[in-house]
């Protein structure tokens, strides 16, 4: 008797537990729906009923809506492209050749070099962005993608998940063995190294360059060229009084902002997920 | 191989080491440590607009200033009253999400798509997030007025924008609706992460899901939980884009925050970098100060836990040395 109610008793926490996940399930959802729906209805429609799940057939007139004005999403993706695929190639490259110096060689400062690697762990772009750009407007970098590709090469945190995974998997026998057949350490690095971290590698990949598509802050100040804007700059321009009425525009706008983030996120989710769920497992 | 062979080849491999951290410190040094550096030279300056620099004659002048600036002390207190009003949701939340889905008892079905969803704002723009919430919010035909309406909740459209204590509601939810799902992946990993033997011992013992999730679970998560509080608040110290975005940090400056008041003052309308600069320079310290307390508290874990395995392995040592003599 006792066991049976307490049967039903978790039969109905669980359905409990399936709403919860339901619900929020849909709130994580909702607005996303809301937002590819209304990317394809008039301003007219979404302002009669905001909320609809049927496609409307405003599409074209809603892009159309961009002609001339500052959100230019071609411009905004091709600059954002650039900059995401050279940052990332530079952090996951030198990243991972930083992480074998304190893998594979023993050398003075190395403790010294990795306490540093992990005090600026933490900092913030943000906080030193006064003297960053005054410093890249001094020598004539504003308006360049240098200053936000190249500091990429530096990334501590890239650098600490690469040593994490570098020092259980990499067998310094191999190294050894390669070196007694003549390779130079170079070599050896770019041939039998990187390709033993290729799964790290991808993870990394994954999270550096959407950090760097979605980055705002930097990008907006030294960017004051329009033909240099990366996306997130484009998508702040929706705020201005220009689209204030032009509902559909805007929907459109920040659907073409993010489709290339839900493409890239449902195809790999399963590795993101699971490089997520690494970063917090110590050490 | 013996240590001092060891020992030998790796000296003679050891310029490499210095040869390939280059890169690195090069960049590190040009631009993370000069513009830190610089900045702080900043600070102590009348810089503004593009009129020449002088030092102050009194050099601490500006950092006195700011730490009086009332608008400044609001865009902290903003600052962090909106990571309160996110975090302590969002925490609950996520353990609760983890308790259920770790649970031992009762498996539920679809836990993959329900993180890949729960997940999902934490990787879109967060600029984008932040024009979209605009848009649903808006008054008086925005999406979220016309449910208000039709649910028979309020009788006429509400203006979120201009209420102050609906924009950072609005604001905080964004950043609790953003942050969950890797929270709770976090803690998920965290959870999975402990030796399933204390569990075994714990069902033996006969102890139920609740005290399971208290006396077993919650202890173990506790360096986790630490990261992901520090780390929160750090992320949550330099937040941006979504209320610069959301509302202009307004209104009346009620979702101006740190990150976004050092933005204003440096980059538009008068350029007081001198001002900026300063206010970075405490909000460096203060994220200097958190960092610390992380890695004080991550590391000492480590230490204290080999520290005491030692002390047990040498006590066994000893004991073992006086029952053989």
């Amino acid at each position: 008797m006792a066991a049976r109610k307490r049967s039903g008793l978790s039969t109905g926490f669980t359905i409990f537990q399936y709403i919860i996940c339901i619900i929020l399930a849909i709130l994580s959802l909702l607005p996303f729906i809301i937002m590819l729906v209304n990317a394809t209805r008039s301003s007219s429609e979404i302002q009669a009923n905001a909320i609809s799940f049927i496609p409307g057939k405003s599409l074209l007139t809603n892009y159309k809506v961009f002609d001339g004005k500052s959100f230019n999403p071609w411009t905004g993706f091709i600059n954002s492209a650039i900059i995401s695929v050279c940052a990332t190639a530079c952090t996951i490259y030198f990243s991972t050749l930083t992480a074998y110096t304190l893998v594979a060689y023993d050398w003075k400062a190395k403790k010294a070099f990795f306490a540093l690697i992990m005090c600026v762990l933490m900092i913030p772009g943000q906080v030193t962005a006064i003297g960053f750009y005054q410093f890249m407007y001094k020598v004539g970098l504003v308006n360049s993608f240098i200053p936000l590709i190249l500091p990429a090469i530096a990334a501590p945190a890239t650098v600490f998940f690469m040593r994490q995974y570098m020092l259980p998997s990499l067998s310094m026998e191999i190294v050894q063995s390669a070196r007694i057949d003549g390779a130079g350490e170079f070599r050896i690095f770019n041939q039998i190294v990187l390709p033993l971290m290729k799964p790290a590698m991808a993870t990394q990949a994954i999270f550096s360059f959407v950090a760097t598509w979605n980055a705002l802050f930097i990008p907006l100040i030294l960017l004051i060229d329009r033909k240099k804007w990366t996306m997130p700059i484009m998508v702040a321009q929706l705020q201005g009084d220009m689209y204030k009425t032009e509902y559909g525009a805007v929907y459109l706008a920040l659907v073409m902002t993010v489709l290339p983030l839900f493409v890239v996120y449902f195809l790999l989710s399963k590795y993101i997920i699971a490089g997520v769920a690494l970063g917090g497992v110590k050490e | 191989m013996n240590k001092s062979q060891r020992h030998l080849k790796g000296l003679s491999y050891a310029k490499y080491g210095y040869l390939f951290a280059i890169p690195f410190i090069v960049i590190f040094l040009i631009f993370q440590l000069y513009p830190t550096l610089y900045t702080a030279f900043i600070g102590f300056t009348d810089m503004k607009g593009v009129n020449p620099v002088h030092v102050l004659d009194h050099p601490f002048d500006n950092f006195k200033d700011i730490v009086h600036n009332q608008t400044f002390l609001k865009s902290l207190r903003n600052t962090v009253v909106i990571w309160i009003m996110n975090f302590i949701p969002q925490i609950t939340l996520a353990l609760i999400l983890t308790a259920w889905f770790t649970s031992r008892t009762s498996k539920l079905k679809g836990q993959g798509f329900f993180k890949v969803v729960f997940y999902m704002p934490n990787i879109i723009t967060a600029a984008t997030i932040a024009i979209l919430f605009s848009t649903l919010f808006g008054f008086p035909t925005g999406p979220v007025n016309q449910l208000l309406k039709s649910w028979g909740i309020r009788a006429t459209a509400f203006d979120f924008m201009t209420s102050k204590s609906a924009s950072k509601l609005i604001v905080a939810f964004i950043q609790f609706w953003t942050w969950y799902g890797n929270t709770m992946i976090l803690l998920v990993s965290g959870v999975l992460g402990i030796s399933p033997d204390i569990y075994e011992a714990a069902d033996i013992d006969g102890a139920n899901g609740v005290q399971t999730f208290f006396r077993i679970t919650l202890p173990n998560l506790k360096t986790v939980l630490l990261y992901t509080l520090i780390t929160s608040m750090i992320g949550g110290l330099n937040m941006f884009d979504i209320p610069l975005l959301f509302n202009r940090g307004g209104p009346d400056g009620a979702t101006t925050t740190a990150s976004v008041f050092i933005y204003q003052v440096a980059f538009t309308g008068t350029n007081l970098y001198y001002r900026a600069a300063a206010a970075s320079m405490v909000l460096f310290v203060i994220v200097l100060i958190l960092s610390a307390i992380l890695f004080y508290l991550m590391r000492d874990k480590d230490a204290i836990a080999m520290e005491k395995m030692k002390k047990a392995e040498r006590k066994k040592h000893k004991m073992k040395e006086r029952r053989g003599f």
